[in-house]
């Protein structure tokens, strides 16, 4: 019997999935070349999905349902709405992109977008180890079927392609993960896993060896899918391989839905278990602000440039969860994911913004994708050159602007407790950040410092125009004034663990 | 709105108005409008200075409200006796900077007026800034606008330039960075400067933290051996960023050492003490000998900015009133003579595109009245008595005899270094018959040039004879820090 509270968290959900239904539907009598009313429609749903889980959020009430599998919290419907947001920019960003490269023969780029939503939703809402890994697989299959849409792309199949060996790989890892911590524990329920686990070996069913190698596994799945090192093959090669439009879907909102099965599987379900994975993740960090950044250094197509960029920000992103759990003092905890969380948050802001410029420099038959194709966006256009400017002071965390409070926000949780580990993670962290600035302000040089080497005009449809500023005006803007997001994310996470 | 918010936003505001608004095809409307801009910007500095209460150590004109409530973060403003006068150096050589610039800037004029006003914002943030937080802020923020400008509109080695100045100083605010959350997390959750001050510290950390300000600031005095970027830096940036990043860009180094690095590690500074001045003095002697065999003007001046620098972290060192208000005193006047070092070269280097001493000589038989305000600025480099330079070094100079007469000693021989390269310089580039035909084809200084030259002229001249407005200010904040420093602040 399924009671009307279990309804009431999932109308978002539901929603989405009757509309992706329906404009697939729709879809079939567009015959415009741009599916305007796909688009339209598309775009609808989202702001509506979008202002449900806001207003829900704003409530500030935590509901089960389905029998405790499903939860809704704020921190989840924040994330939620922050992904319907991000996918919603994606579509305006990547539309005429997409339409210039015959990937709108039929309405399937939005069709799919709108299911990997909802798999990032039941991801983000999932309160059970199956329904987490399903939704999962949603996003993820519809992902691998987004990098293959422009099938006689020969990049965008091998991309494709190995997004999917791997993938499959990952989600393996994860499944027998979660299947050997169900072996030990008995449960999949998450709060029944923590109560197990915190019990002890009296209220274990198997054996805590079998425990920690399932959560060697499960990490190890959760390192692939964040595209950490030393999982991280895959993401400079389906950041390059995929059109920029869907690098853009699957470099966005997904990170805020890797973010909360992060913290469901790891700092909800298996805290009891904090110190044996805060050391794996410490490692995963380290060698990922290492690799990503010296790495990003020697590439000169931007997308894998930011492929690289992407795998130091999220080592830099794992070391806010290393700091939740010290010993036995949890104090931390909130301080500690809520810093994670105003992470991830101003980094998909950020990237929304990056890949908006790449796409819009990009036209009919040219990718914009060297860096050097940015060179003299200054004399061709300020407003884009100061804009992306502003994303790539923000990424290399200069002040004032919101990518600089993100890093001290984690920098800050990992110094709460003073021991020389966390300091020497610390200055470790920020000596990375240092090599990382190299990079985002190469981007800004060719942009500034070099001649233009071709002279065209920009053009974008207004929509483009002004989401474009309005992105670039919010990065500014959290910088000056980000006490209400930071708040925000803080009290969301709080409550998780309250 | 208090004043220093005015201060600090009306400049922005202006700079921000020309990067919306601005385009080349009606440049002469943008550069009036930065002109009104920082002369706006310097109007309202004056009430500051006039309103300032001569005689008091605490915090004036203070705004304080709640920035960021996560992290207990104030937008918290004041001015002391100690940043005073660095408030009103700043509007002014950004009001300097706009002139000089007039007619040598046509491209994309908007923007290189945009940058120097959102420049001298950001730097009077950072001087009037009394939480750490804030502070750090406009610290970081100043690197931006600078980045831009030695980028665009620098030498033929702007790239590198740019590049080493970012990250140069980059690496060491970040460590400083890292010291600022430590500080956070052991006060219990504040950012407040003054708060800070009172902080027990055990003797490990203070080590710690004193080298993480110094990593910060010493770059960005620049102090021997971490000064490598400047000439680089100087040679290629055009001649506003040179006079800005002389003239104000290195007392925001050297202000973190009075507000962070004494009053916080009072026992580390002392500790420590001997090396600063083991430093100081080897700018001072080290450095000037640099300078003096140097082929190219801008370097010649950078290097001779390092010396002078050394002064400052000298006089900060010795622990004495006069050490202290003669380092001030010697960063308000280096504001005035380097920067017109600095566009006295611009000057010449608009005409005949050399940086070179050996492409000029005898400039004076082409430019008489150019070559006499060089004259004035050359011998206020050189610390002449009666010029602005030479006030600050004796006061230091007599502070360092005062606690140590071989310091004293070693720190003078600078001023017959600081005349042996000055002096030398001006021979050679002003001095004989013209050198080349390029000398021979110059036109002397317009009205425009004759005005800047004249107003850095008068503040040279003004502060050497009468300095008394500048050290009255700050006696009692000096008195106040030394004070509070010679507390240990050991648990």
């Amino acid at each position: 019997m399924i009671d009307n509270l279990s309804w009431v968290t999932a109308y978002p959900e539901i929603l989405l999935l009757v509309m992706a239904c329906v404009i697939a539907l729709v879809d079939l009598a567009v015959k415009t070349p741009l599916r305007g009313a796909t688009y339209v429609l598309t775009l609808a749903t989202l702001a509506v999905v979008a202002y449900l889980q806001g207003s829900y959020a704003a409530t500030g009430q935590t509901l089960h349902g389905f029998g405790g599998m499903i939860v809704s919290d704020p921190m989840g419907n924040w994330l939620k709405c922050f992904a319907s947001i991000a996918v919603f920019v994606t579509l305006v960003y990547g539309r005429g992109y997409a339409g210039a490269r015959d990937m709108m023969r039929g309405g399937e780029l939005f069709t799919l977008s709108l299911l990997a939503l909802l798999g990032m939703f039941v991801m983000i809402s999932g309160h059970n180890f199956l329904i987490i890994y399903l939704g999962l697989e949603l996003l993820t299959l519809a992902s691998y079927a987004l990098v293959a849409l422009r099938r006689d792309d020969l990049n965008a199949t091998e991309a494709a392609m190995k997004y999917f060996v791997l993938g499959a790989l990952a989600s393996g890892f994860l499944l027998y993960g979660l299947s050997l911590v169900y072996g030990a524990t008995g449960s999949l329920n998450v709060t029944e896993v923590m109560q197990a686990i915190a019990g002890g070996e009296g209220s274990l069913k198997g054996s805590a060896q079998v425990l920690v190698l399932g959560l060697v596994f499960v990490v190890a799945g959760l390192a692939f899918k964040l595209g950490v090192v030393p999982f991280h093959m895959w993401v400079p090669d389906v950041y390059h391989g995929a059109p920029t439009a869907v690098t853009l879907l699957i470099g966005g909102a997904p990170k805020l839905a890797a973010f909360a099965i992060v913290v469901r599987l790891l700092a909800e379900g298996l805290q009891p278990l904090a110190v044996d994975w805060q050391q794996m993740l410490a490692v995963l960090a380290v060698l990922s602000l290492l690799v990503g950044n010296l790495t990003a250094i020697a590439q000169s197509n931007l997308k894998r440039m930011l492929a690289f960029s992407t795998i130091a920000q999220m080592g830099f992103l794992l070391l806010a969860l290393v700091a939740g759990v010290v010993g036995d003092d949890k104090s931390n905890l909130a301080n500690a994911y809520g810093s994670a969380m105003f992470y991830v948050v101003s980094y998909v802001l950020t990237t929304l913004g990056t890949f908006g410029v790449i796409l819009l420099l990009s036209r009919q038959g040219f990718e914009s994708e060297e860096v050097q194709d940015l060179a003299g966006l200054n004399q061709r256009s300020p407003l884009y050159a100061g804009i992306m400017a502003i994303f790539m002071f923000s990424l290399a965390g200069v002040p004032p602007l919101v990518g600089f409070y993100a890093k001290l926000s984690v920098l800050q949780a990992l110094l709460a407790h003073g021991g020389s580990f966390y300091i020497g993670l610390a200055v470790f962290a920020v000596i990375m950040s240092l090599i990382g600035a190299f990079y985002y302000l190469r981007v800004v040089k060719v942009m500034y410092f070099d001649a233009p080497a071709q002279t065209a005009p920009i053009e974008a449809p207004v929509e483009v125009r002004s989401l474009l500023s309005l992105n670039g005006a919010l990065v500014l803007v959290l910088g000056l004034l980000p006490g209400g997001l930071m708040a925000l994310c803080a009290q969301a996470v709080a409550q998780l663990f309250a | 709105m208090g004043l220093l918010s005015l201060a600090i936003w009306v400049p922005i505001f202006f700079g921000t108005a020309l990067l919306a608004f601005g385009r080349d095809e009606h440049a002469g409307a943008v550069r009036w409008m930065a002109l009104i801009g920082a002369l706006a910007g310097l109007a309202v500095t004056w009430p500051v200075y006039a309103g300032f209460e001569t005689g008091s150590a605490a915090m004036q004109l203070v705004e304080k409200s709640l920035w960021i409530e996560r992290f207990n973060v104030h937008y918290h403003l004041g001015v002391d006796g100690i940043s005073l006068w660095l408030v009103p150096l700043t509007a002014f050589i950004t009001v300097i900077v706009v002139l000089a610039g007039w007619e040598v800037i046509t491209e994309r004029v908007n923007q290189y007026m945009g940058a120097f006003l959102i420049l001298s914002g950001l730097m009077i943030g950072v001087f009037t800034s009394l939480d750490a937080m804030l502070f750090y802020v406009f610290f970081e923020a100043t690197l931006i606008p600078m980045y831009l400008i030695i980028g665009i509109w620098g030498g033929p080695n702007k790239i590198y330039a740019a590049f080493k100045f970012f990250l140069y100083t980059l690496m060491g605010s970040l460590l400083m960075l890292v010291a600022l959350v430590y500080l956070y997390n052991v006060s219990g959750g504040s950012f407040d400067l003054a708060t800070w001050h009172q902080l027990k510290i055990g003797a490990h950390a203070q080590t710690l933290l004193f080298f993480a300000f110094f990593a910060a600031f010493a770059v960005k005095v620049p102090m021997w051996p971490v000064h490598t970027w400047l000439p680089d830096v100087h040679v290629e940036a055009p001649t506003g960023g040179s006079a800005v990043l002389a003239a104000i860009m290195l007392k925001l180094g050297a202000y973190g050492f009075l507000r962070f690095s004494l009053p916080i590690a009072p026992d580390a500074s002392h500790e420590w003490a001997w090396l600063m001045i083991a430093l100081s003095l080897i700018a001072v002697i080290y450095v000037g000998l640099v300078a003096m065999v140097q082929q190219d003007m801008k370097k010649l001046v950078a290097y001779s900015s390092v010396a002078h620098m050394g002064f400052v972290t000298l006089g900060f060192f010795v622990f004495n009133d006069l050490g202290v208000s003669g380092a001030i005193v010697q960063m308000i006047s280096h504001g005035f003579v380097s920067a017109a070092m600095f566009l006295a070269i611009g000057v010449l280097y608009d005409r005949v595109h050399s940086r070179e001493i050996a492409a000029y000589g005898g400039v004076v038989n082409t430019m008489p009245r150019f070559a006499a305000f060089a004259l004035l600025f050359t011998m206020a480099n050189a610390g002449l008595p009666g010029t602005a330079g030479f006030v600050g070094e004796w006061m230091v100079i007599i502070a360092a005899v005062k606690a140590n007469f071989w310091v004293g000693m070693l720190a003078a021989t600078a001023l017959i270094f600081g005349a042996a390269y000055s002096l030398w310089m001006f021979k050679r580039v002003y001095l004989g018959a013209p050198g080349n035909d390029d000398v021979k084809a110059l036109t002397d200084i317009n009205k425009r040039e004759f005005l800047v030259m004249a107003l850095l002229a008068f503040m040279v001249l003004y502060m050497g004879v009468y300095p008394k407005p500048f050290t009255d200010v700050m006696d009692a904040s000096v008195a106040e820090l030394l004070r509070h420093v010679a507390i240990s602040k050991l648990p």
